[in-house]
């Protein structure tokens, strides 16, 4: 097995977190992991996106240049990343932030409106936690309860009170795939 | 404690800690900048010295003052830094001070840009300051290897009374992996006791002298053969390298660092379709290890050198195999990766005979 | 027999180096005889820079390293980083401190580094032959002003102590002389007063001394005095420019 994923999205949205939380939540399943993010300039404001390798092998590259799944907050990242998902990957699509739909046919897509659930569990900022919980139940790189785990790991001390919405979200983005599973 | 997720540059710095060191001095510079703010964290946590210079000048400067009185000393730069340490580099070579000097290379020449490369192969391989004098140049390639080999590295600094550089590159620096500190890998050596460092004389009978002055010829050329024996020494203890699928290798990459991460990739690629393709990964690019190419050239039909750079570890490669057989090369500067794609033409031209 | 005058134990017995007249010598000697006095020389590390003064580390008889051109207070500053309960001073000429090296005295002295240091100004560099230091009076003449120093085309002589005084960090300034018995005796109080700011963890200290070149400034070395006396005291006047020491014997 070896998973290699690519997070984008604006600077700010949290994508260097998902990653790093599928990247602990690896590690804690004693797989090899390797996390890469875009540092630079650009950061600040703009657009930023890391790679992430999850495998049962040594992690060879840690540039992701044919991912198996890519994850796009936005319409930029999905400009830029599309391409990158190999024949029969996954993409996920947050709809709330891309007003186009992919070109792509060989690829499984999965629309999340993240940002919009993100909004009616209260908090903007929590449309990563919603995404990421569609992504774990998609492709099961990790298991949930790891990722769970991983959590305040990655968060640390004083987002210890983010913690029960975190988990909402997550839960949300995992029932959305699973009742798009059902529907299909 | 288990295993935690660091960065390369964290890394590094957690290693020089756990090495001993507890002098840093340095200046802020992309892609290295979490090892300053590391530093500055951890060293006042464990009685050490973080000191922000005003100049890469000044920092090597420090680290020239730090390590002749005697301190296992460390700094940390980038490509455009490491150029103004040149200086105090030759010097340090040239008064047989000890340290470790970390350069987490980015694209140049000039101010160049901020992504990893592998352009400063020969500033830290083959001089870059001036006079004649020898770097011992480590070249890790995945973050656990940083670790290990920053703690070697001051073990080595100490046994050879010379500078030790850690050459790795921006994405070592920035990415992430997990790091497991209590089982390094590391050499057992009997280091000696630092009697010559200025520590104030105290009860000791001589003066201690830090020097690289030799203003008599025939006794700069004297200091110049006692240096020259200590590198043939690193020369024949010091050398490290990672030979992969070489016994049945018909083709074989050569790379280091990132690159042969890259590399050993397109390899497993190119053997699940039936080439036999093997991987020389040179880890002390000075001695450079020119053991496994005599291991191997007369089996091969050629080697493929695959750099961050517009190729600079490749001339070395052809004085290791001394031209026997072709040795074809593959590079892209300014922080862009090489396209296994194109790795993978090349593997099959050179099976086929391609020269 | 009574002993009259005895030797320095500061000082190692390697003969000077320097040229007849030159006052190199007679500050080497203020500074040993300041360590031994003061009881610090089995603790002091020293730093010798690049310049007239280059084997210093051959003369003074403690733990030296030698630097740089113009790094000399970086390197002191990685010795003070880990002994800092030694003695750390540099020996630094003009060019050496003021031009190359401006950068690292400044900074130096802005951290309150707690080091001291020696600066000997004689206005040219000594050592290349005689070319134009920052510390060059105008209308001097060197080998690179050859037509004597011109502002429009030079710019102005640099005043270390005043523009160094400055700063925070700093705990004791001054310039001295050696032209005289008179100024030998002041040279050595102020070097002592520097080394005692240091002692007493109080920051950076520096002592100039306006030095002679009858070399290089083509005249005797009793008329080389006088010029010091007459053409550098006036811009550089003598005097303590900061003083943070608690008691000033």
């Amino acid at each position: 097995m070896e998973e290699r994923i690519i997070f984008a999205g604006f600077g700010g949205q949290g994508v260097l977190t998902m990653g790093l939380i599928i990247t602990y939540a690896g590690m804690l399943e004693g797989k090899n992991v390797s996390w890469t993010p875009s540092y630079g300039p650009e950061m600040r404001g703009g657009t930023a996106n890391c790679n992430v390798t999850v495998s049962d092998d040594e992690v060879g590259s840690p540039v992701i240049i044919e991912a198996t799944s890519v994850v796009v907050m936005n319409r930029p990242s999905l400009d830029k990343y599309e391409s990158y998902v190999i024949p029969g990957g996954k993409l996920f699509v947050n709809t709330s932030l891309v007003d186009r739909k992919p070109q792509r046919k060989d690829i499984e897509v999965y629309e999340v409106p993240a940002n919009e659930i993100a909004s009616e569990l209260g908090n903007l900022k929590v449309a990563n936690m919603v995404m990421l919980g569609a992504f774990v139940e998609a492709t099961k790189v990790v298991k949930m309860e790891t990722v769970l785990k991983a959590l305040p790991e990655v968060f640390g001390k004083g987002k210890e009170h983010m913690m029960a919405i975190n988990e909402e979200a997550l839960e949300k983005g995992a029932e959305l795939i699973i009742n798009m599973v059902s529907t299909k | 404690m288990a295993k935690v997720l660091m960065k390369g540059n964290e890394a590094l710095a957690e290693a020089a800690i756990q090495a001993g060191c507890r002098h840093y001095f340095g200046y802020p510079i992309t892609p290295q900048n979490e090892v300053t703010a590391y530093m500055a964290k951890r060293m006042p946590e464990v009685g050490g010295v973080f000191l922000q210079a005003e100049s890469e000048v000044s920092a090597i400067n420090m680290v020239y003052g730090a390590g002749g009185a005697g301190a296992r000393v460390m700094t940390s730069t980038s490509s455009p830094g490491l150029s103004l340490m040149q200086e105090g580099i030759s010097y340090l070579a040239g008064a047989q001070v000890p340290c470790v000097i970390v350069n987490i290379m980015r694209g140049g020449p000039g101010l160049g840009d901020i992504q990893g490369a592998q352009g400063d192969y020969f500033q830290s391989t083959k001089g870059g300051g001036h006079g004649d004098y020898k770097l011992i140049v480590l070249a890790p390639s995945t973050i656990q290897e940083m670790a290990d080999l920053v703690q070697e590295a001051f073990d080595i600094a100490d046994e050879y009374r010379n500078p030790v550089v850690i050459l790795g590159d921006g994405m070592l620096g920035q990415m992430m992996e997990p790091v497991d500190f209590e089982n390094v890998k590391k050499t057992k050596r009997n280091l000696p006791e630092k009697t010559w460092a200025t520590t104030g004389r105290g009860n000791r009978e001589h003066r201690n002298v830090i020097n690289s002055l030799y203003i008599d010829p025939p006794v700069l050329e004297k200091h110049n053969y006692v240096l020259f024996e200590k590198y043939k020494r690193a020369e024949q203890n010091e050398v490290r390298y990672e030979m992969v699928n070489c016994d049945d290798a018909e083709v074989i990459l050569v790379a280091y660092g990132t690159m042969a991460r890259v590399a050993k990739n397109v390899m497993n690629i190119a053997r699940r379709e039936g080439h036999k393709v093997g991987l020389i990964r040179p880890i002390s690019l000075w001695p450079f290890p020119k053991e496994p190419f005599k291991k191997t050239v007369d089996q091969v039909k050629g080697y493929l050198v695959v750099e961050m750079s517009m190729g600079q570890m490749v001339e070395d490669v052809q004085l290791a195999t001394e031209c026997k057989k072709p040795v074809h090369f593959y590079g892209r500067p300014a922080g862009m990766i090489p396209e296994p794609s194109v790795m993978l033409e090349k593997i099959k031209q050179i099976a086929g005979g391609a020269r | 027999m009574a002993v009259v005058f005895e030797k320095t134990k500061g000082l190692t017995d390697v003969p000077f180096s320097y040229c007849p007249g030159c006052t190199h010598g007679i500050i080497h000697r203020l500074v040993a005889e300041a360590m031994e006095e003061l009881g610090v020389l089995d603790k002091a590390i020293g730093v010798a820079s690049v310049g007239c003064s280059v084997f210093a580390y051959e003369f003074f008889n403690c733990d030296m390293q030698q630097a740089a051109h113009g790094r000399a207070p970086a390197v002191a500053t990685g010795i003070k980083r880990v002994h800092p309960d030694k003695v750390v001073f540099t020996y630094q000429g003009d060019g050496d401190l003021a031009a190359i090296g401006t950068a690292e005295i400044v900074h130096a002295a802005a951290r309150g580094e707690n080091i001291t240091v020696i600066f000997v100004n004689n206005a040219n560099y000594g050592m290349t032959g005689g070319q134009m230091a920052p510390t060059t009076l105008i209308g001097q003449e060197t080998l690179t002003t050859p037509y004597g120093r011109k502002a429009e085309v030079n710019g102005y002589p640099i005043r270390m102590s005043e523009m160094l005084s400055t700063l925070e960090g700093v705990a004791y300034i001054e310039r001295t002389a050696v032209y005289d018995v008179k100024h030998v005796i002041q040279a050595k109080k102020a070097i002592k007063n520097a080394f005692l700011a240091q002692i007493q963890k109080k920051g950076f200290s520096m002592i100039e001394v306006l030095s002679t070149c009858p070399t290089n400034w083509g005249m005797t070395p009793v008329e080389a005095l006088k010029w010091v006396k007459d053409q550098m005291e006036p811009y550089y006047p003598l005097g303590v420019y900061k003083n943070t020491l608690e008691e000033v014997k």
